[in-house]
């Protein structure tokens, strides 16, 4: 059975010194928790939450018949996207992912209304209702998606990450996918290139311990998965990707090494997924005990409200932002269901330049 | 000597019990892929079958399309028949190098000391929402490689007739398993109830060995107005339609793509001198494209209309306008209407 991520342990026992010794080169500093005024404390905890809200509210219009096919919710991960991408700037540097997307859709900006009007197929959704949960894509916000096939981005984001350093705009390409994803043959090919060329890309493992119904430890000969870049010369992090002030910190080192034109780095991400893989998924692979024991003891969330209330932040303040995140979510599901489905015509738009 | 025993069966059930006769049968059968061991697959298709025959029998591989194929072609050629399941035909694009190059090819670069008996399980399709990288039909791609046998159930009796053969043939087979009818036979009126499996004969499967070879298509309605070729969920849904209309039609489920049953189209096309080519897969290069060619060489100065094609758009599978897509009741009545008319 997969270990669960221990809140605390986990960062210490990635060591990058073990691996510094061995690989005789440069490395990353190692990450240090991130020093987060209580402004941006709040934010975090704000933008956690509109996730983990609007995650729920996807999960129940599923449940309506409002949703249908795939649906794959973020709920457990919120740390990695907001504690990541709020370290970037959207328009700036690219993100990429797999079909776990709409968590890291959220921490880019990109408008709630849009993204729950695509996940209902409506034409007002970001990818006019054709792409659906999977598939949605912001040119504004520099994210390119929203990937059905797994491992398919990774390669895409070296491409991304190319673009950056050809037209020299000084931005980064960060590209997730998951422990599953990590067993592509693509992902290897890209680290080759993206390390042969020095490409500003930070690999994102999302290591939510379950390729689906297989855990990681029953699919990977090396389960260590920050270690997957070392033979290509990519430097390996591994984090508390349920600690928001770890993610943060991982993010700043990587960034520092990735913008001073070191190349790739790979951050594992030690993180979990409540419910199951898809809406589909009775997630009889692994026990409630499990996922009880990870809500209860590393929910980031609730870890974040816990530095909040080292600062002596309220649980006043606290409603207060949850009130305003259901309005927002609650908003969202009422533009998607108000919006009406494409129109026919649109069949047969955008499948080449011209109209056919 | 007494009928054997016949099972109702669902689709699924009908394929997990073809894959548990031939590992009882052959211990040269292995059966790999994403989450098919411990899970029993997402479709449950190999449901308890690594408990009874042990895990290195059934086991599961990472996600990892290219290496399941490529590992399988080595084991094929080292004797053994590897059943791979790509857990979704649209996942099957990493490991095409592997079937294109090594698979199809092994017996002929060989000069026949290597053959590949491999076979590789797939649920393709669409109607369950699947949008772009869930439901497409990519069969046309495989018929068009020489040296890979495609096959294409539409009933759980088939499916476990063809699916032994299939795993008992000694080329390269990629068996597309229709998704859309797993649990039950879809009409293509989306709106209407699901009919379950037990209500359609060809859900009366007997438990054991029995195998439907490649390459026979099956008349799955006589009639003599126009003959209707098909294959997987459309074979129900143009049953559904000419029920429908009241149509005589001759309705053949193709079966095995390739090889292809000619002969049988044939004799149907000269009976009836009309001919319609369904598929859900785009239109353009699909299979349609093909029966047309091969039905107007043999038998065009009996037709007396043109071959029409009911298909999918040459759009990707959109996930929103799934029914406008979906080549369903409305698209073939009108294509009824028109080639009786002509």
């Amino acid at each position: 059975m997969a270990t669960t991520p221990a809140k605390k342990s986990v960062s210490k026992k990635a060591s990058v010194s073990e691996d510094a010794a061995r690989a005789n080169r440069e490395r990353p500093t190692e990450p240090k928790p991130y020093k987060a005024t209580k402004e941006e404390l709040l934010k975090f905890y704000r933008d956690m939450l509109l996730i983990r809200r609007f995650e729920e509210k996807a999960g129940q219009l599923y449940g309506l018949g409002l949703i249908g096919g795939f649906c794959h919710l973020y709920i457990g991960q919120e740390a990695v996207a907001i504690g990541l991408q709020s370290a970037l700037t959207p328009g700036k540097d690219s993100v990429i992912t797999g079909y776990r997307d709409h968590g890291h859709m959220l921490a880019y900006g990109i408008d709630p209304n849009l993204i729950m009007a695509e996940l209902t197929g409506r034409a007002a959704g970001i990818s006019r209702g054709k792409g659906g949960s999977m598939h949605m894509f912001s040119t504004e916000h520099k994210f390119y998606g929203g990937h059905g096939i797994v491992g398919a981005q990774v390669s895409l984001g070296a491409g991304l990450a190319f673009g950056h350093k050809y037209s020299n705009d000084g931005g980064v390409c960060l590209a997730y996918f998951g422990d599953g994803a990590s067993n592509q043959g693509q992902v290897y090919e890209s680290f080759n290139m993206a390390e042969l060329w020095k490409l500003p890309i930070i690999f994102v493992i999302e290591n939510n311990q379950y390729a689906m119904g297989t855990s990681v430890n029953r699919a990977s000969s090396e389960d260590q998965l920050y270690r997957r870049g070392e033979s290509f010369r990519i430097p390996g992090i591994q984090v508390d990707g349920m600690d928001i002030l770890a993610v943060r910190g991982a993010a700043e080192v990587a960034l520092d090494w990735v913008r001073s034109g070191k190349g790739p780095v790979l951050l594992e991400m030690k993180t979990y997924r409540y419910r199951g893989h898809s809406m589909s998924d009775p997630a009889k692979y692994r026990s409630r005990d499990e996922v009880q024991s990870v809500r209860d003891n590393s929910d980031p969330i609730e870890g974040c409200k816990a530095y909040l209330a080292d600062l002596g932040v309220g649980e006043d303040e606290l409603k207060a932002i949850e009130k305003e995140i259901r309005k927002i979510v609650n908003e969202s599901a009422d533009f998607a269901e108000a919006s009406p489905e494409p129109d026919l015509s649109e069949l047969y738009t955008d499948v080449l330049v011209e109209q056919y | 000597m007494s009928e054997p025993a016949t099972k109702t069966m669902n689709m699924i059930e009908a394929i997990n019990s073809a894959l548990d006769v031939m590992l009882a049968k052959d211990p040269e059968v292995v059966i790999m892929g994403e989450d098919v061991g411990y899970f029993g697959g997402v479709f449950r298709a190999t449901a308890g079958l690594q408990k009874k025959h042990g895990k290195t029998r059934v086991f599961d591989t990472p996600i990892s399309e290219c290496g399941i194929i490529g590992v399988g072609v080595g084991m094929a050629a080292y004797g053994l028949r590897p059943v791979p399941e790509i857990q979704f035909a649209d996942y099957i694009y990493p490991g095409l190098d592997q079937l294109v190059s090594e698979a199809a090819r092994m017996r002929y670069r060989s000069a026949n000391d290597f053959i590949c008996p491999m076979t590789v399980r797939s649920p393709f399709g669409g109607g369950i929402f699947g949008g772009q990288t869930h439901s497409q039909s990519p069969e046309s791609l495989f018929t068009h490689v020489c040296g890979i046998k495609t096959v294409i159930p539409a009933t759980p009796y088939d499916a476990k007739g063809l699916l032994i053969a299939a795993i008992e043939d000694n080329d390269p087979v990629v068996f597309f398993e229709p998704k859309r009818i797993y649990n039950g036979p879809f009409s293509g009126y989306y709106d209407r109830p699901v009919e379950p499996w037990s209500k359609h004969d060809g859900s009366a499967v007997p438990e054991g060995y029995y195998r439907i070879d490649l390459g026979k298509a099956a008349v799955v309605r006589e009639g003599e107005a126009v003959t209707v070729l098909t294959y997987g969920t459309m074979v129900h849904v143009v049953k559904a339609v000419v029920a429908e209309y009241g149509i005589d039609a001759e309705i053949i489920d193709l079966r095995t793509l390739l090889p292809l049953d000619i002969e049988t189209i044939e004799a149907s096309v000269k009976k009836t001198g009309r001919c319609m080519v369904v598929h859900e897969a785009t239109r353009t290069s699909g299979f349609g494209a093909e029966l047309a060619a091969q039905v107007q060489e043999r038998c065009f100065y009996h037709l007396e209309a043109p071959i029409e094609r009911v298909t999918g758009f040459d759009t990707p599978y959109p996930h929103s306008l799934e029914w406008a897509y979906f080549p369903g009741p409305v698209r073939l009545a009108r294509a009824f209407d028109k080639i009786m008319k002509d």
